[in-house]
């Protein structure tokens, strides 16, 4: 199992000395959904603020080890701004800042001054609204994160390529020319090689904010399809506004409203028998 | 925020609500018909269960239109789900009804067996009890429905003691058999429409809570 150290600096270790060449996307190493989940990331009294202004109440929230939590609701709810919250992408922006709170993985406060935010987004990957290659080969973009790392070994690199775009579901159509460009693909191509390219380094979390608004139907059902396979390997929380996605696609389901989270249940309660009447409005598309 | 296609779930509501008017006319005019020996009314409730036959295929067209198009959620899939099963519950309650009707004009050209108290209390049981479960459509009055539920029982008893009564008058003067069994059949007719009142009322109260209460062990049907 890997696990989060906060000493000197957020690192990885393993026990099985899995390395991301050797992760390998076997069913049985993932939990059945009807096994009880552990909780992976721990949201407790989260307040965040864009300068003054706070987008963020109040969050608690506990996501479960192993499964796709969807977040919905409408725009400028303060779905995206959680997820980036997970990785701490908001370091990035001026003036944000947590004022409450605290998000742990695996009990680690990701906030702490010991935790390197650029260790934590190595453990905890984004794939974005618009896919977006680096201006190189589809080899160079897979290892892009390895080489950052500073691995030369040709030998694993071969392997995580491979083992990486296979679990993207891309290799078969990639595999004959892996030495052309990333930006000749397909947008949907594109988008798989994004999620190639952050499963390389190996995260534990993968964080998908809105994946398939520019893709097309076809597109559209193989990331599906995709995140289905990658969550017996992975964590995935995926910011949505397709209600059919996040029913399709999810375990459980988050609906935020106005910056606070308003319910959070199995997909299938939030989709058949709602708790609370916003949600039931949301779902049913009759506000945001 | 109002859809342009909520006009759609209102006429689902409306059809499947005269769907139930009609059924609860047919099961008190093929009663009228048999206790006044009007063959003509029973002529008429069959003829009119074309009507229902009709809109019970309208209601699964638009169900099925609905789900298809709308991607219905929630407490509207509920509904549509609900209102196809109720539909075909209030169908088999047109057959009965003109089962019913069939029988009592047969009767309707025979000297009566026997005074009618128990069949016409039967049949009013069960039309409170069709009555309830549609209430319950209309105002999500989850108590009701478990209480037609559980009024089953009643007709349940009526139906087991008309058997007994009219099986001992075939013993006593097999001359009244033919009779007698036509009357088993429509107490078994009416015994089986309180069933899809009962179905009726537990699809309501899926519908309302979105809990499954069919086959518990408390509210089994015998």
């Amino acid at each position: 199992m890997e696990t989060i150290s906060t000493t000197p600096t957020v690192t990885v270790a393993s026990s099985s000395g899995a390395t991301p060449a050797s992760r390998s996307f076997k069913v049985s190493s993932a939990p059945s959904d009807a096994q009880p989940a552990e909780t992976l990331i721990n949201i407790e009294n989260f307040d965040f603020y864009y300068g003054a202004k706070q987008a963020l109440f109040d969050i608690n929230l506990k996501l479960d080890d192993k499964r796709v939590t969807a977040f919905i609701g409408p725009s400028g709810c303060g779905k995206s701004t959680l997820l980036r919250c997970l990785n701490r992408m908001n370091d990035l922006i001026d003036g944000t800042s947590v004022k409450r709170g605290k998000v742990t993985v695996r009990g680690i406060d990701i906030n702490g001054g010991d935790v390197d935010p650029i260790e934590l987004r190595k453990r905890v990957g984004m794939v974005f609204q618009k896919s977006n290659p680096f201006p190189k080969s589809i080899y160079e973009n897979v290892i892009y994160g390895l080489r950052i790392q500073g691995e030369t070994n040709k030998t694993r690199l071969d392997e995580v390529v491979e083992k990486s775009l296979r679990g993207a579901a891309l290799w078969d159509e990639v595999k004959d020319r892996l030495h052309e460009s990333g930006l000749g693909l397909s947008g949907g191509q594109q988008q798989r090689l994004c999620i190639a390219r952050t499963i390389a380094v190996s995260p534990e979390i993968i964080l998908m904010d809105e994946p398939c608004s520019a893709l097309d139907p076809i597109a559209t059902a193989k990331v599906e399809e995709l995140i289905h396979d990658l969550k017996k390997e992975f964590t995935i929380i995926i910011v949505t506004h397709s209600m059919q996605q996040a029913a399709r696609c999810s375990d459980k389901t988050a609906f935020f409203y106005m910056g606070k989270l308003v319910e959070y249940a199995d997909t299938r309660t939030i989709f058949m028998n709602p708790a609370n009447p916003q949600t039931e409005a949301y779902v049913s598309g009759r506000f945001g | 925020m109002k859809r342009f296609f909520d006009t759609e779930l209102e006429t689902f509501r409306s059809h499947l609500m005269l769907m139930g008017e009609l059924s609860i006319r047919q099961v008190r005019d093929s009663l009228k018909a048999l206790v006044e020996a009007d063959a003509a009314l029973a002529q008429r409730v069959i003829d009119a269960d074309d009507e229902i036959d009709r809109l019970e295929m309208e209601i699964d067209d638009e169900a099925i239109r609905y789900m298809n198009l709308r991607s219905p959620v929630a407490t509207e899939l509920r509904l549509v789900i609900v209102g196809m099963k109720a539909s075909h519950d209030l169908e088999r309650v047109g057959d009965e009804c003109t089962t019913i009707a069939k029988r009592a004009i047969r009767l309707a050209a025979e000297r009566p067996l026997k005074p009618y108290v128990d069949i016409p209390r039967m049949a009013e049981i069960a039309i409170e009890m069709l009555r309830d479960a549609l209430d319950c459509f209309l105002h999500g009055d989850t108590e009701k429905a478990l209480a037609v539920v559980r009024r089953d029982a009643e007709v349940d008893a009526i139906n087991k003691q008309l058997y007994r009564e009219l099986s001992s008058y075939m013993i006593e003067n097999p001359a009244t058999t033919t009779r007698a069994l036509e009357l088993m059949f429509i107490s078994k007719s009416l015994e089986r429409v309180a069933d899809h009142a009962c179905n009726i009322a537990e699809e309501m109260v899926f519908l309302a809570k979105a809990q499954d209460i069919r086959h518990r062990e408390e509210f089994k049907k015998s």
